[in-house]
């Protein structure tokens, strides 16, 4: 019972790394850009929702409704105002200006927020649990899964049933070409930035009320957000999921063998599935 | 020669570092069905390029109905009524077939063509709608690319190498089916390494060589030998 208890609290760990996991394989589809700066991206996410519940009074859950337009405006500019200018045929212009505002975020929270571990307080949410067949599941980690689950059907459903997603996909597919449909692919990418920011807010909300969280973490959350993208597929959102869900389940398995193999477990297991499959298990994007 | 909707004054126009047009003057009128030929490496996909915004050259370079669109993006010249059937179709292969359609017409301007027109145009587009783009023969990509520019229900339709890569029979049901769409009021720019077939649907040409304009006329009355000197450069 102990090992299934393992599996099922992973596989709900899973749906917070999905949801680290899916802003960063929105912003990779559309654009081929991967965006370094993703994990402080989360833990700006998790302060906004820290400033918005100390000044507001307002449950995290609720601050939501203030901090994902937050973020989506922040991605929206930051995208035409910056990231813009470093896409083109050589990768590593916006690796390198990722990798330097990853440090500029950081720096910034140390400044305004210091380096003390804060956490969101969500009350009875955090320690409610529900029993299900001898299992006891704690209510937040199954709201985080479902929300997940959400998301990435949202998302899903945008990408293949709106105007929007029609556009993402084209310019995904040739800029030029899309260019000529009339789109402006500079504002498409700022769109595509602010529905990924907007969803890394959710993420870091998520993230704040499960554990404390300092400006320094932000590393950390992006490996795990890359791993769930990569294990899943590039491209493929709901392998972005099963990948979440994969390095969940290795986490805490690996915890049960030896709680000192928590992380490390995480990253065996993603190492092993890159060495088998190097696209992933559920890849879309053939490059 | 009323009514001009394009002119081109004195284009000078780069393909990366390579200058691949040199003061080309060129001028469309409204409703009128223009042939540029030329060969390899003469300049007429940059030609086409710089019209429809994907090269940006001075402003003053390209006029569209009296507006300076040179240095437009692709975007805004799209927005003005100007659409390319690019060389090699490009399709967006993570699109239906529909999809592809329908982003044509994403500009949102009015006129003739929808998506019931042109699948009344293209009928075998009707029965493949949901398909991958991808998956349809080289004729029938054809025929999406045609649609989705009409889609945007344009006032200037560019074609560069709609015969390329394609079938003989394709290529001649293809040609048929162009008098229908470039209806009333739409003029049309048509890049074509088949002289005779680009001769037989226009009323004028010009033909490039190495970036300049070598000889323009009227497609009905010039002479083979003519042609031959200006597309080739032999004397």
């Amino acid at each position: 019972m102990d090992w299934v208890n393992a599996v099922v609290q992973g596989t709900l760990l899973g749906g917070l790394y999905a949801l680290f996991a899916a802003g960063l394989s929105l912003i990779f589809g559309v654009m081929r850009l991967v965006n370094i700066a993703h994990g402080d991206l989360i833990v700006l996410g998790a302060y906004l929702g820290l400033s918005v519940t100390t000044i507001l009074g307002l449950h995290p859950l609720l601050a939501l409704i203030v901090v994902v337009p937050a973020m989506a405006m922040i991605g929206y500019v930051l995208q035409r105002g910056i990231l813009n200018h470093t896409l083109g045929k050589d990768i590593l212009p916006p690796l390198l200006v990722t990798f330097g505002l990853s440090v500029i975020i950081q720096n910034s929270l140390l400044e305004i927020y210091s380096a003390d571990p804060q956490k969101l307080n969500a009350g009875t949410l955090e320690t409610a649990s529900i029993a299900v067949g001898g299992l006891s599941l704690g209510v937040l980690p199954v709201l985080t899964f479902g929300i997940a689950i959400a998301v990435i059907a949202s998302l899903q459903w945008m990408f293949y049933r709106t105007a929007l997603g029609r556009a993402f996909r084209a310019t995904s597919d040739n800029q030029e070409i899309a260019q000529l449909m009339g789109l402006n692919r500079r504002h498409i990418f700022g769109l595509a930035m602010a529905l990924a920011l907007g969803v890394t807010a959710i993420a870091g909300i998520m993230l704040g009320i499960r554990t404390s969280f300092d400006p320094s973490i932000g590393g950390g959350r992006l490996i795990f957000g890359f791993e769930a993208v990569i294990i899943g597929g590039l491209g493929n959102l709901w392998g972005t999921l099963i990948g979440g869900v994969i390095l969940g389940v290795a986490q805490t398995v690996g915890a049960k063998i030896d709680p000192g193999w928590q992380l490390l477990s995480g990253h065996i297991v993603f190492l092993i599935i890159l060495a088998v499959r190097p696209n992933g298990l559920f890849p879309r994007i053939n490059e | 020669m009323t009514n001009t909707v394009l002119k081109l004054n004195t284009l000078e126009a780069f393909y990366g570092d390579f200058q691949a047009l040199y003061g080309v003057d060129l001028e469309v009128a409204q409703g009128e069905v223009l042939a540029i030929i030329g060969a390899n490496g003469a300049g007429k996909t940059t030609l086409m390029r710089s019209i429809s915004g994907l090269t940006q050259n001075k402003s003053e370079m390209v006029n569209y109905r009296g507006a300076d669109i040179g240095a437009l993006r692709a975007d805004q010249v799209a927005e003005k009524g100007i659409a390319l059937v690019p060389e090699g179709r490009q399709l967006f292969p993570s699109l239906s077939v529909e999809e592809n359609l329908i982003i044509g017409g994403q500009i949102g301007r009015k006129g003739p063509w929808s998506l019931e027109a042109v699948f009344k145009l293209f009928p075998i587009l009707k029965e493949r709608r949901a398909q991958q783009s991808t998956s349809l023969s080289g004729g029938q990509q054809q025929m999406v690319a045609i649609g989705r520019a009409l889609m945007a229900n344009p006032d200037l339709i560019l074609f560069d190498e709609i015969s390329l890569g394609l079938a003989p029979i394709i290529i001649k049901d293809i040609y048929a089916a162009l008098p229908g769409i470039i209806g009333e009021g739409m003029s049309a720019l048509i890049v074509e390494q088949d002289v005779t077939k680009a001769l037989s649907v226009s009323q004028r040409f010009y033909c490039l060589q190495e970036g300049r304009v070598s000889l323009s006329g009227a497609s009905a009355t010039v002479a083979r030998e003519d042609i031959s000197r200006a597309y080739f450069g032999v004397a």
